[in-house]
């Protein structure tokens, strides 16, 4: 039996750095330290399907040139998905994209981008979790339930977790929860503020007017009275060091960016009184990871493509849900998510009409419609790399068992290769002819 | 076995200003000259070592937040993959790939990113192995770190020393830098420090006494590089009479000021701010212990990327521009506020001139390095616009001409005759920077050095000169030709060889657990990040 301690769990966004696993026989037999879902992932890390293409179990080679072929004819290929994969994984999708002038785009556009599209228009006060742990004293969770979705986020971070400043730790905060409904977060807030549904700018509008000093004249804002909004911004503008946490139902709600370009203006407005930071409560292990790796490589977070040679980037033209939902694409390769899941129907039937590729350790929902199943080593499991958490603290992941299947890095490598020799045998024919 | 016949080679470590040459490149360094080596002609070309940036933010969290800031600056440049090159954005904060090949498209080789926080440098090297061409090293910031802060408290210089070579070591660092000391530690209640003697609110040190004590722990380490300083009151009125007194504390020993020109103002009646400097490059001049680059304004759009949180809070309030801020716990905090140079503002003007100062009254050129803090003062591709404004008189009048009339007019820079000669721009671009950072095979074409090296077509625009090389050579192999970039090779990431130190992990492991938000044995970089690793 081996032990291995401190080991990453890359399931959500709070990359809890603490399990520790012991494998026997290349199974991982134990997870301790982590939450419910943690173990889960661990425990079931187990081969899944064999690679199919059409349904039909194929070696890995041949599903590996199904892929190919698939990509080589396709006249604008769709690479996206990529938040549960490592940043080397990542880079290698954009190469990938890159030789065949296809738009990339990662789970962000259906996530967090919209906060990022906020960002580009007027910045981001933020800090690390570390700091929240050290030294928050209020912290706020709007559109966000990490009791439930990102289960260890208070006892590491944010709420009873105990830092330098913070030596009690629930005790020496105070906690406001802002949401549509009564969640688990909310519950044990100080302070619930319970929003009508997209009318959270109508909220955070009011917050603002008061915190620059305005008088509020209206009798409700969203649902919130005006006493409310005031007693809110005592609490805000009372904090030592504050900290913002934003979720789902800020950005992908009515409003999208607009929410969030309001949050972040409150943050920073905030700044001008007291310390005050906003983090975006990101979901997948390593969503933060594809903006940052496809920024570093291409300048641009999400929503790109390649088919000039160059990229461009553009929300609401090179997204997911746009590309698939207007029929632009005639190719999909799909790694390390699950869009027949989340995504909306129209979106989501087009996958099964074209022929799409899919790149998981899972047969995921995605895959049931796929042409092309590329089952790879699951990372932080049978796959090493770095993934990025939602504040941007880079971490490693280990292999701590072997699966019989390469990982989406080198799967992604060897469809670039194919591709590449591919096109090349092509111009060398063209030029023949 | 290559041959560069007949070059006009400078080579300023060892003495050739311009004289004709033959130099021999063998596995990748300089080597004897021996027969029957394949030739490179070189007549009617000059021949100088590759360059070297010895400050330039290129990789890592800050720099790509900026990336991501400001898609209307990547879009005004898009670069389309080639069958050699890879695809990106230029402008000011160019992508990886083409920041390597622009480098290396200008004839520089070796970059070293000015600025790496120890619990993101992680992320630093991941972008550091995505820039292709050159050979690359990180500063480790030090300055507003909670331990080192708390050691110069308790005076506890033993101590000091382990942790700030454990620090350099588990970053894959290359030497210490400092970034308004105590002033970031106070921004975390957003406070800032107005001077070296003011107290950080929660250690009760104060600027100098950190300052003093990392110069220390640098020369007992034997650090190649000095201390990297930027300066408190940095951009500030003041900033000029505190990088003076920055200077004394240093008292003979090596102290380097980076982009000292946001450092070179000093108030004045019925003006914000005007230039101070001639009294800073006065003391260069008068002190050799002191080495230091530019950080010269460019005009037009720039990307403010600095450690320097509360500077970036006023030029925001200022501006009105977008802020982002970032306190990284336990060490160190950022900002970014993007910004555009005028040549017809006040402010604009005088930091152009200040910068042109430092350059043209600085004496000694081994002092002083050219940079822009890119992408602070402006991108790095501007380089060779400066070169020009450096070696060409006429030009600079021509374009001081253009600037804010009350600027030039409060300013020496008209009186300044003095124009770089090759030679010198050859010191400040590469030898010098090579030597301040201790790169021994760097910066010069001597046997044994590395065979990297930048062959220009002579042009009487120094700017077309040196934006394009003839050819550029990276370990003896031809990487660019007549400013294209031929051939994609990766460098080496530089690492120092430091003196075995008392391991830090039984003091700081359990601290590191109570206040880091990750485990002790994650904070590390692993090696295989920074490989291939030379170390110096």
């Amino acid at each position: 039996m081996r032990t291995f301690e401190n080991t990453v769990c890359s399931f959500c966004g709070s990359l809890c750095d603490d399990i520790v696993l012991e494998v026997e026989d290349n199974v991982i037999t134990k997870a301790r330290g982590g939450c419910a879902i943690s173990r889960r992932k661990f425990l079931s890390a187990i081969d899944s399907e064999a690679p199919l293409v059409d349904g039909k179990e194929v070696k890995f080679d041949e599903a590996i040139n199904a892929a190919v072929e698939i990509l080589a004819k396709a006249r604008h290929p769709l690479i996206y998905g990529l938040s549960s994969t490592s940043s080397e994984a990542q880079a290698a999708a954009v190469k990938l994209g890159e030789t065949l002038g296809a738009s990339v785009d990662s789970t962000s556009s259906v996530c967090h981008g919209p906060g990022t599209v906020a960002k580009q228009l007027v910045g981001l006060p933020t800090c690390t979790l570390g700091e929240v742990k050290n030294r928050a004293d209020v912290v706020v969770f709007w559109g966000c339930n990490p009791v439930e979705a990102h289960p260890r986020h208070f006892s590491r971070y944010s709420v009873q977790a105990k830092g330098l400043l913070r030596e009690q730790g629930r005790r020496d905060r105070k906690v406001i929860a802002v949401d549509v409904r009564r969640t688990a977060t909310a519950r044990i807030a100080d302070i619930f503020l319970q929003v009508a549904p997209n009318e959270d700018f109508q909220v955070l509008t009011a917050l603002r007017a008061v915190i620059n000093g305005n008088e509020l004249r209206e009798e409700t804002f969203g649902g919130i009275s005006p006493e409310e909004i005031q007693d809110v911004c005592d609490v805000l503008q009372s904090a030592e060091y504050g900290v913002f946490f934003f979720g789902m139902g800020l950005t992908m709600t009515q409003g999208t960016h607009h929410n969030v370009r309001q949050a972040l203006s409150l943050v920073r407005d905030l700044n001008r009184k007291t310390a005050f930071g906003v983090i975006p409560m990101r979901g997948h292990g390593n969503v933060a990871g594809t903006e940052t790796v496809l920024a570093w490589q291409t300048g641009y977070p999400f929503g790109i493509n390649f088919s000039r040679g160059y990229p461009r980037y553009s929300p609401g033209e090179f997204t997911v849900t746009d590309l698939l939902s207007r029929r632009e694409v005639d190719a999909a390769l799909i790694v390390a998510s699950d869009p027949a899941a989340t995504l909306p129907a129209r979106s989501a039937n087009y996958l099964g009409e074209i022929p799409t590729i899919v790149i998981d350790p899972y047969y995921s929902a995605t895959a049931k419609l796929a042409r092309v199943f590329l089952p790879s080593a699951p990372v932080g499991v049978a796959a090493s790399g770095t993934v990025y958490r939602m504040d941007q603290v880079p971490l490693p992941l280990r292999k701590v068992i072997d699966s019989k299947y390469p990982s989406d890095h080198d799967i992604l490598l060897a469809i670039d290769k194919g591709v590449t020799a591919c096109s090349a045998s092509k111009e060398a024919l063209s030029m023949i002819l | 076995m290559l041959c560069i016949k007949g070059g006009s080679v400078y080579d300023p470590l060892n003495g050739k200003a311009g004289e004709v040459d033959d130099i021999y490149v063998s596995d990748g360094k300089i080597a004897s000259p021996s027969p029957g080596a394949r030739v490179l002609d070189a007549r009617d070309l000059i021949v100088m070592p590759g360059g070297v940036d010895i400050h330039s933010h290129i990789a890592g969290p800050k720099v790509n937040v900026g990336r991501v800031l400001c898609p209307e600056l990547n879009r005004r440049d898009p670069v389309a993959l080639t069958g050699v090159t890879r695809s990106g954005v230029g402008s000011v904060v160019p992508s990886t790939f083409v920041t390597g090949y622009r480098y290396a498209e200008m004839g520089y080789t070796f970059v070293m990113e000015a600025a790496a926080p120890p619990l993101e440098a992680r992320h630093v090297h991941e972008e550091l192995a995505d820039i292709p061409m050159v050979d690359k090293g990180a500063l480790i910031l030090m300055g507003n770190n909670h331990f080192v802060l708390s050691l110069i408290r308790d005076r506890d210089f033993e101590r000091l020393k382990d942790y700030a070579a454990f620090l350099i070591k588990a970053s894959g660092g290359y030497g210490i830098k400092v970034v308004n000391p105590g002033g970031g530690a106070n921004w975390r209640t957003r406070g800032n420090v107005g001077g070296l003697d003011d107290e950080t609110r929660e250690y009760g040190v104060t600027p100098r006494e950190i300052i003093d004590a990392l110069i220390e722990v640098n020369e007992a380490l034997g650090v190649p590089h000095a201390v990297h300083l930027h300066c408190n009151n940095l951009g500030q009125p003041t900033g000029g009479e505190t990088t003076l007194e920055t200077m004394a504390i240093a008292e003979g020993r090596r102290l380097h000021i980076t982009h000292m020109q946001f450092s070179a103002y000093k108030p004045t009646k019925g003006r914000p701010f005007v230039s101070s400097a001639k009294e800073l490059a006065e003391y260069v001049n008068a002190n050799p212990n002191i080495t230091m680059d530019v950080g010269q304004v460019v005009f037009g759009p720039a990307v403010t990327m600095t450690a320097d949180a509360p500077l970036q809070h006023s030029l925001h309030t200022l501006t009105k521009e977008r802020w982002v801020n970032k306190e990284i716990e336990m060490e160190t905090q950022s900002g970014i506020v993007p910004l555009t140079y005028r040549k017809r503002s006040y402010a604009g003007a005088i930091q152009w001139i200040a910068g042109l100062e430092l350059f043209l009254m600085i004496e000694n050129p081994w002092q002083i390095s050219l940079t822009t803090d890119h992408p602070n003062g402006g991108p790095f591709t501007a380089y060779p616009w400066v070169i020009r404004l450096l070696m060409d008189r006429g030009y600079r009048e021509e374009v001081a001409e253009t600037v804010n009339k009350r600027a030039l007019g409060s300013s020496e820079l008209p009186e300044l005759t003095r124009e770089y000669t090759l030679e010198e721009i050859a010191i400040i671009t590469r030898a010098g920077p090579a030597k301040t950072l201790g790169l021994a095979n760097k910066g010069h074409l001597g046997i044994g050095a590395d065979a990297d090296i930048a062959i220009y077509r002579p042009n009487s625009d120094f700017e077309a000169m040196f934006s394009q090389a003839a050819y550029v050579l990276k370990g003896g192999e031809i990487v660019v030709r007549e400013g294209e970039v031929v051939s994609e090779t990766f460098g080496k990431t530089y690492i120092p060889a430091l003196p075995e130190q008392k391991d830090v992990t039984p003091w700081l492991s359990p601290m590191f657990s109570r206040l880091y938000s990750i485990a002790f044995e994650n904070y590390g970089v692993e090696k295989e990040k920074y490989m291939p690793c030379e170390v110096v």
